[in-house]
C-alpha cells in the first residue's frame, strides 16, 4: 500500500513538471494595478480586443498585483507590451535595453497629483504647499502603491522638498494603501487624515458622482510632470514579424473608441519617448528608489 | 505556584508581551470600523456565489496548487527524513522551512513569472523541509521490537519497509492529510500576489468593499475544507494527484535566460554588481541593516510576542468551547463551527480583513494571529480534556475550569504554544507585506523597488530569526520537558 502510493506520487509530480506547454506567439500586455480589478479587466480586455483586431494576432491581458509584478512580468519577457507608471515605465525601461515609450495619454504630458484631506482634519486648500506645513504635520498620511508615480514618488518628493523631513517622520503615520481608488475610499472614510493620489482618478470619480465631497476634498495640486505610457519591448520585431512595434504605435495613437478611452481615462494617445520621462528617472534618484 | 517552572516561564513571557506592548503600534486608525465589521458580516450572510466567472476556476486552482505542492513536498520531505540524522540535511531543511510560501513565491516569481511551477514550488519547498522534520521523528519513535525478529541478512529496504513503515503507516497517513489542509489554505493566499487561486478574487473583491463576494468565496473555502474527509478519500487520491497538474492553469511560458539572470545578477549585492568590489559592500549593508533589518526585526520580534501571549489566552478561553465537561451538545456543536472557521481561515486572510476594517497598526495582526493559533491550539486542548475522566463529585463551572482542567492540560496548552512560537514569528514577518512594519514590509518594499539583492538579504535575516526562534523554543520545551506532537 506504501509502497504503492509512494510510486504513484512519483509518477504524478514528474508529470506536473512536464505538463505544462507553453502558448503560441500570443502578444501579452500587462498594466499596473493602480486602480480598482474590475475597472482594469474590463478597460484592458478592451483594448485586447482592440490590438487584436488591428494587428490580427492572439492579443491577451493579464491582471498583475502589483506594479513590480507588471515591470517583472515585462523585463521577464512575459509581456511584451505594458501601461506603465512614469516610474515604473523608467525602472522597466532600464532593465530591458531596447525598450521604448511608444505612447502617452493626451493628459499623461502634463500628470498632476492631488493631495486630499478628511474635513474632519480642518486642513484648508492652500495655493502653496508650504503654507500647509503646520497643518500637515503630525497629521496620519497614505500613499497609493510603494512603485507609483502619482501616488509615491510625486508626494515624497515634494514632502522632501517642502518640508525638509521624510515622510515617516513628518507625517504621525505613513501607509501605503495599494492604489489610488484605495486612498481615496481610506481618506474618505477618515482612516487616514491626508493621502496623495493620481489627479486623473479623482476627477473620473468626482464626475462620476463617486466622492462624498462633504468627507473629502483636494487641499494642494502638484506642479505638472510626465506619468503614464506604454513602453514595448525592442525584441517584438523579431518575434512579432517586421514592422510589429510600428504597427503597434500606430494601432494605440488611431485608438479612438471614446468608451475605451473614457474608461481610462483619456482624451487620446499622442507619441511619447524615453526621453520625455527624465525628469521622472531624476526624482527617483534624488529620493533614492532608483540607484 | 511561583516555584512551578512552567508558571514562572509563562510569567516571563507574560512579562515581555506587556512590555512589548508598550513598544507596539497598538490602535484602530478607522473613523467607524465597527460599520465596515457590520457590512462584511452583512456580506457573510448575503453571499453573492455568481459575482466571477472565475471563482470556480479559482477554486480548481486552490486545490490543484494544495495537490501537487504537497505531494511534491511530501515526496521530497520523504527522502529527506531518511537521511535526517545529518546535520547539514537538518540545517538545509530547518533553512527552506524557515522561509514563508509567500516568500517563496516572490521570488519564483521573479524568474519563472506566471508559471504555474512558481505555485508549486512555493508550496513543495517549505512543506518538504516541514515534512522532513515531522516524518522523520514519526520514523524514529517506531517500534524496534519488530525490526529484531527479522532472520539475518534482510535487506536494509525490506526491512524498512515491513517493519518500520507499517508502524508509522497511520501517523504519518494522518500528519499528511493535516498538511494538505495547510496547503489548501497556503494555495489560497498565494493568490494574493497574483497566482490564479482564491486569494487573487478575494483581495479584488475585499479591496473594492464587495463583502458579499468576498464572504460567498470565504464560504465556499469553509465547506472545501470542512468536506474534506468526504472528498478526500485513500482510494481516490491517486487520481487527484495524477489529475492535479493539469489543472493549475497554463500561466505564461518560462524563460530560461531569466533564471539565470536572477542568480547571477539580480541577487549579487548592488556595490558587487557594479564592480565596487567589498569595500562598497560594507557601507551597503550598513545602510540595509540599521535602516531596514533593525527595524523589521524589532517589530517582527515585538509583534511575535505578543501575539503569542494573547494566542495562549484565545486558546485557554476557547477550549470549554468544545469540552465535553462543559455545556450540552448544542453549544459544543456550535463551539466546533466557531473554532474551525478560526482555524479554516488563514492568519493572512485574516490579519487582511481586518486590517481593511480597522486600519493599519499592529492590532489587527494580534488579532488575526491569535484567533487563528487560538483556534488551533483550543481545539487540540479541549479535544483532550474531553478524554479525562473527573470525579462524579468534581466541582463545576469555573471551579472545575480552573481547579480540575487547566492544571492538567497546561503543560500541553504549554508545549504546543510553543511549538507555534515559530509559526507565529513566520506568519508575523509575511504580514508585513500588508502594511505592518515587520519583516515583510522591508522585503515586500526591496521587490517593488526591484532590487531583489536588499529583499534576498532581508529574507536571509528572516529565516535566521526564525531558525533563532525555533532553537530558543526547542531548548524551553525540553527544560520544561513537556511534550510535543507535531500541529501545522
Amino acid at each position: 500500500m506504501a509502497l504503492n502510493l509512494i510510486r504513484k506520487l512519483v509518477v504524478s509530480s514528474l508529470f506536473c513538471v512536464t505538463a505544462v506547454t507553453a502558448s503560441a506567439e500570443t502578444f501579452v500586455f500587462t498594466a499596473i494595478p493602480d486602480e480598482d480589478e474590475t475597472k482594469l479587466v474590463e478597460r484592458f480586455r478592451g483594448v485586447a480586443d482592440y490590438l487584436s483586431e488591428q494587428l490580427d494576432v492572439d492579443v491577451r491581458y493579464i491582471p498583475v498585483k502589483s506594479y513590480a509584478a507588471a515591470v517583472s512580468a515585462f523585463r521577464n519577457n512575459q509581456v511584451q507590451l505594458a501601461w506603465f507608471g512614469g516610474l515604473s515605465g523608467v525602472q522597466a525601461r532600464r532593465l530591458v535595453p531596447g525598450s521604448e515609450a511608444i505612447a502617452q495619454g493626451v493628459e499623461d504630458e502634463a500628470f498632476e497629483t492631488y493631495f486630499i484631506a478628511n474635513t474632519n482634519t480642518a486642513i484648508e486648500p492652500a495655493a502653496k504647499f508650504s503654507d500647509l506645513e503646520t497643518p500637515l504635520k503630525g497629521k496620519t498620511f497614505t500613499f497609493g502603491s510603494k512603485g507609483s508615480t502619482s501616488g509615491r514618488l510625486m508626494p515624497e518628493f515634494y514632502v522632501r522638498d517642502t518640508f525638509g523631513a521624510k515622510p515617516e517622520d513628518f507625517f504621525s503615520r505613513v501607509g501605503f494603501s495599494g492604489n489610488h481608488t484605495r486612498t481615496l475610499r481610506l481618506v474618505e472614510a477618515g482612516t487616514y487624515g491626508v493621502g496623495a493620489l493620481n489627479f486623473q482618478v479623482w476627477e473620473k470619480e468626482l464626475s462620476d458622482g463617486n466622492i462624498d465631497t462633504d468627507a473629502v476634498q483636494v487641499i494642494w495640486k502638484t506642479p505638472a510632470y510626465p506619468d503614464y505610457q506604454w513602453t514595448i519591448r525592442g525584441d517584438v520585431d523579431k518575434r512579432f514579424g517586421e514592422g510589429f512595434k510600428q504597427r503597434v504605435t500606430e494601432a494605440l495613437l488611431n485608438l479612438d473608441n471614446p468608451e475605451l478611452l473614457e474608461s481610462f481615462p483619456r482624451s487620446g494617445f499622442i507619441p511619447a519617448s524615453n526621453d520625455d520621462y527624465e525628469p521622472i528617472r531624476k526624482t527617483a534618484e534624488e529620493i533614492g528608489i532608483l540607484d | 505556584m511561583l516555584s512551578s517552572p512552567t508558571v514562572r516561564t509563562s510569567l516571563i513571557f507574560l512579562a515581555i508581551a506587556l512590555v512589548g506592548l508598550l513598544f507596539a503600534d497598538i490602535a484602530i486608525t478607522a473613523s467607524n470600523p465597527w460599520r465596515d465589521l457590520g457590512n462584511f458580516f452583512l456580506g457573510i450572510v448575503t453571499p453573492n456565489f455568481f459575482s466571477s466567472e472565475g471563482l470556480m476556476t479559482a477554486l480548481l486552482r486552490t486545490v490543484a496548487f494544495a495537490f501537487v505542492g504537497v505531494a511534491l513536498g511530501g515526496v521530497a520531505g520523504f527522502l529527506l527524513a531518511l537521511v535526517y540524522r545529518s546535520l547539514p540535511v537538518r540545517m538545509f531543511c530547518a533553512f527552506i522551512r524557515a522561509i514563508h510560501e509567500l516568500f517563496w513565491a516572490l521570488i519564483f516569481l521573479q524568474f519563472f513569472g506566471f508559471h504555474p511551477l512558481t505555485g508549486v514550488l512555493a508550496i513543495a519547498i517549505p512543506y518538504a523541509g516541514i515534512f522532513a522534520k515531522v516524518y522523520s521523528e514519526i520514523l524514529e519513535e517506531a517500534d524496534p521490537e519488530p525490526g529484531r525478529a527479522l532472520p539475518p541478512g534482510t535487506g536494509i529496504v525490506s526491512a524498512f519497509l515491513y517493519t518500520r513503515i507499517p508502524d508509522c503507516w497511520v501517523k504519518m497517513r494522518t500528519y499528511t492529510a493535516y498538511r494538505l489542509e495547510c496547503g489548501l489554505r497556503s494555495s489560497a493566499i498565494l493568490g494574493f500576489v497574483g497566482l490564479p487561486t482564491l486569494g487573487f478574487y478575494l483581495e479584488a473583491s475585499f479591496s473594492q468593499g464587495l463583502y458579499s463576494d468576498a464572504g460567498a468565496m470565504l464560504i465556499l473555502f469553509y465547506i472545501l475544507i470542512a468536506t474534506m474527509p468526504l472528498w478526500v478519500r485513500p482510494k481516490l487520491l491517486p487520481v487527484y494527484i495524477l489529475g492535479a497538474p493539469f489543472f493549475l492553469g497554463e500561466g505564461l511560458p518560462i524563460v530560461w535566460g531569466n533564471v539565470q539572470r536572477f542568480f547571477t545578477e539580480d541577487i549579487v549585492p548592488a556595490p558587487l554588481r557594479n564592480g565596487e568590489g567589498l569595500a562598497g559592500l560594507t557601507p551597503w549593508l550598513n545602510d540595509l541593516m540599521i535602516n531596514e533589518a533593525m527595524p523589521g526585526i524589532w517589530n517582527t520580534i515585538v509583534l511575535t510576542q505578543i501575539a503569542l501571549v494573547a494566542t495562549g489566552i484565545i486558546s485557554l478561553l476557547a477550549f470549554p468551547l468544545i469540552s465535553n465537561h462543559f455545556g450540552g451538545p448544542l453549544r459544543r456543536n456550535a463551539g466546533h463551527v466557531a473554532l474551525v472557521i478560526a482555524r479554516s481561515t488563514p492568519e493572512y486572510i485574516l490579519a487582511y480583513i481586518l486590517l481593511q476594517l480597522w486600519g493599519p497598526s499592529m492590532l489587527p495582526a494580534v488579532v488575526a494571529l491569535a484567533l487563528h493559533n487560538g483556534g488551533i491550539i483550543g481545539h487540540l486542548i479541549g479535544r483532550q480534556t474531553s478524554s479525562i475522566k473527573l470525579r462524579p463529585d468534581a466541582p463545576s463551572g469555573l471551579n472545575r475550569y480552573g481547579w480540575e482542567l487547566v492544571p492538567r492540560v497546561y503543560r500541553s496548552f504549554l508545549a504546543f504554544l510553543f511549538y507555534r512560537w515559530e509559526i507565529i514569528m513566520r506568519e508575523t514577518a509575511i504580514l508585513g507585506i500588508l502594511g505592518i512594519y515587520t519583516l515583510g514590509f522591508y522585503v515586500d518594499s526591496a521587490i517593488q523597488n526591484i532590487r531583489f539583492d536588499r529583499a534576498m538579504v532581508l529574507i536571509l535575516v528572516t529565516a535566521l530569526l526564525n531558525i533563532g526562534v525555533d532553537t530558543l523554543g526547542r531548548y524551553i520545551r525540553r527544560k520544561l520537558a513537556l511534550q510535543t506532537m507535531p500541529t501545522c
